[in-house]
């Protein structure tokens, strides 16, 4: 993988006409999208046969900028519309932006079930730990005293965390990085793509306008340290649990990449049977 | 295709309940993927469908929840591929955002809704006519959909597969509504002949993909309708709820870009209300009375006006087909004649709404409901007709 330029990716995988994009100063929406952008253009993957599907919230609005096929559905519901795409045309590649609060409460539900069903999507799931689009509020992922404009005297609910999830109900390849990790982000949403069934990827992004500004993080460098302090890679973090050690820290790196049978191989083994 | 499945069905004659039938229209229509969650009285549907996919090249997939069902419809649409759902009330009810978002990006899909008795978990086992409004008004924002009341066995089985068609024509949600009552009940069914069924498809992109917008019409034909590219075509089109332009972007503060999508969205398809709009007349010609009716109502109702007949009462019936959109004009015509109408329905008076809308203050109007899951007698019917 050489350095490709963000002109190439820019003018190959951009839809120009809908440009500039609706995303703040210091936002990290845009960097997953670049990094999404540029594990497609080094696996080669035809944009005519893939389709990006979102719900609602500042990262759904990713798949408007991308020339390919799109699906802007609704609030939490982009699983489930994904899940659709995928069964009735296998041969489309399927993936799904999708935010903390999109993937993580409205449409937990059907996060939980496309991974029960081993549906062949790859979900990348940008959590900034806020309501960025409705202007700061409380999200599922919102660390305990963390400040919204709906917490404002601080979270009293514990977070959810989305990858754990995804692990311990199956998904097959499970990974999370921070918008300052851009070459194993790549790396992972490759794998992710490449990964037959439930894949999921989902990176820590700085939200400086919503979240930081409340949490004395007001932009993307103190936000990026934050996120380098308050987090650490799975390799530590197990030789750490060997150590009899344990931490608070949100850990990062590759959690899952197992092989398992999906949806449709199974669907279409049946199919093949009955004939 | 179509050829394939009267052939798999094997015995022309069937004795099936109502949700089978709308499983065979299914198939007969091409609709190749279906999306559901159990609920009663429209379990069967689905439990149709699981079986008939596998074997017909099709999807069947059981989703955790009605919303997710109407969900994956709408993808599975995208594609291309012809899809449905069904359910009942509490289920419909879950639908409705869905709903509106269909109606918004235009994707063809048929929702089957075998009403019960609410609201809430209300009489999962008894039928009722009480999702009829909100069959059109369910979702939120201005929007026109199709929905349509078959009354028996074989109706539903022919209406299924018009669904589909209307569904494809106009690239609306469809709302086939039966109830408990239909759903479950077992009549003869003919199956069509091959050379009988109409099935159509949405009308596919005829331009280029340069010079394609997924949302400008009439410049191959002169429908409001837009052509349609599926996912995977190399169109690479973009479907959005939010308001959008004839390219299918987001627009969404321009007062003019929501007027004329939204305006067209009703407009394509209340400009061919005469092609939509079904209904059965009955002893129009000398009607004094007029019994209007839908759906399995519409059996006790035809036989109390025949038996008032018989008794010398110039009465006559009209059975709503066609349930959405109304058609307001033809509904005065065929009335104008009549000094009272009665409308009965399995709930508290719903459709007896616009039938007063359109007579005005002219005619007497009488609602004549019925709830709790029995459907009415001829005699309670012929009874409102004898007292008028």
């Amino acid at each position: 993988m050489g350095f490709i330029s963000n002109d190439i990716i820019i003018e190959k995988y951009l839809r120009k006409d809908m440009l500039p994009t609706i995303f703040c100063t210091g936002c990290g929406i845009g960097s997953v999208m670049n990094y999404a952008l540029r594990a497609i253009h080094d696996l080669n993957i035809d944009m005519n046969e893939t389709v990006f599907v979102s719900g609602i919230g500042c990262s759904s609005r990713v798949p408007g900028y991308i020339y390919s096929d799109g699906l802007h559905s609704l609030h939490g519901r982009a699983i489930a519309y994904a899940t659709g795409v995928k069964l009735a045309n296998p041969k489309l590649k399927v993936i799904v932006f999708t935010g903390d609060g999109d993937c993580g409460a409205i449409g937990g539900n059907h996060f939980l079930h496309a991974i029960r069903r081993n549906v062949d999507i790859t979900v990348i799931s940008i959590n900034n730990f806020i309501y960025g689009m409705t202007g700061g509020q409380v999200a599922p992922t919102t660390p305990l005293n963390s400040k919204t404009t709906t917490t404002p005297y601080g979270n009293i609910e514990y977070p959810i965390d989305l990858s754990m999830m995804a692990k311990v109900i199956g998904a097959p390849y499970v990974a999370r990085w921070t918008t300052a990790h851009p070459v194993q982000c790549i790396s992972s949403i490759k794998k992710a793509l490449q990964k037959t069934g439930f894949s999921f990827v989902e990176v820590l992004a700085p939200c400086p306008t919503s979240y930081g500004r409340l949490n004395k993080m007001g932009n993307t460098l103190d936000m990026t340290k934050h996120f380098k302090e308050s987090t650490i890679n799975i390799k530590l973090y197990e030789k750490m649990l060997a150590d009899g050690k344990t931490t608070d820290k949100m850990v990062i790196g590759e959690l899952v990449d197992i092989e398992k049978e999906d949806f449709n191989t199974k669907y279409n083994k049946f199919c093949g049977e009955l004939k | 295709m179509t050829n394939d499945v009267i052939r798999l069905l094997g015995r022309k004659d069937l004795f099936i309940q109502g949700d089978d039938a709308a499983v065979y229209g299914a198939l007969i229509a091409d609709c190749r993927f279906f999306a559901g969650y159990p609920i009663t009285p429209a379990t069967e549907v689905a439990e149709g469908m699981a079986l008939w996919m596998p074997k017909l090249g099709g999807v069947y997939v059981q989703m955790e929840d009605e919303i997710a069902s109407i969900a994956a419809v709408i993808g599975a649409s995208c594609t291309g591929v012809k899809s449905m759902t069904a359910t009942s009330g509490p289920g419909f009810s879950l639908m409705q955002e869905c709903i509106g978002y269909a109606c918004m990006a235009e994707i063809p899909c048929v929702i089957v809704n075998v009403q019960r008795g609410g609201p809430s978990t209300g009489q999962p086992t008894e039928a009722a006519q009480g999702d009829v409004m909100q069959a059109m008004w369910g979702t939120h924002g201005d929007h026109q959909i199709i929905a349509l009341a078959p009354k028996s066995v074989q109706e539903t089985l022919d209406l299924t597969i018009e669904a589909f068609n209307l569904s494809e024509d106009y690239r609306v949600p469809v709302i086939l509504l039966l109830d408990a009552e239909i759903g479950h009940m077992r009549e003869k069914v003919v199956l069509p002949e091959v050379v009988n069924v109409k099935v159509d498809e949405r009308v596919p992109a005829t331009i280029g993909p340069d010079k394609y917008r997924p949302y400008r019409t009439g410049f191959t034909r002169t429908s409001k309708v837009p052509e349609f590219a599926p996912f995977g075509s190399g169109y690479r089109t973009y479907v959005t709820g939010l308001t959008h332009d004839k390219r299918g972007f987001p627009v969404t503060t321009s007062a003019d870009v929501h007027e004329e999508l939204v305006r067209r969205l009703i407009e394509k398809v209340q400009d061919d209300m005469d092609v939509i709009w079904y209904h059965e007349d009955l002893f129009l010609d000398d009607a004094e009375i007029i019994v209007i009716s839908y759906g399995t109502t519409s059996r006790p109702a035809v036989s109390a006006v025949k038996m008032a007949r018989k008794s010398g009462i110039k009465v006559g019936h009209i059975r709503l087909i066609t349930i959405w959109p109304f058609h307001y004009e033809k509904m005065k015509e065929l009335l104008k004649n009549a000094h009272t109408i009665i409308v009965p329905e399995m709930n508290l008076g719903q459709m007896v709404h616009p039938i007063r809308e359109t007579v005005g203050k002219d005619i007497k109007v009488i609602s004549a409901p019925k709830i709790g899951g029995a459907i009415h007698t001829p005699y309670e019917i012929l009874k409102c007709i004898e007292e008028e």
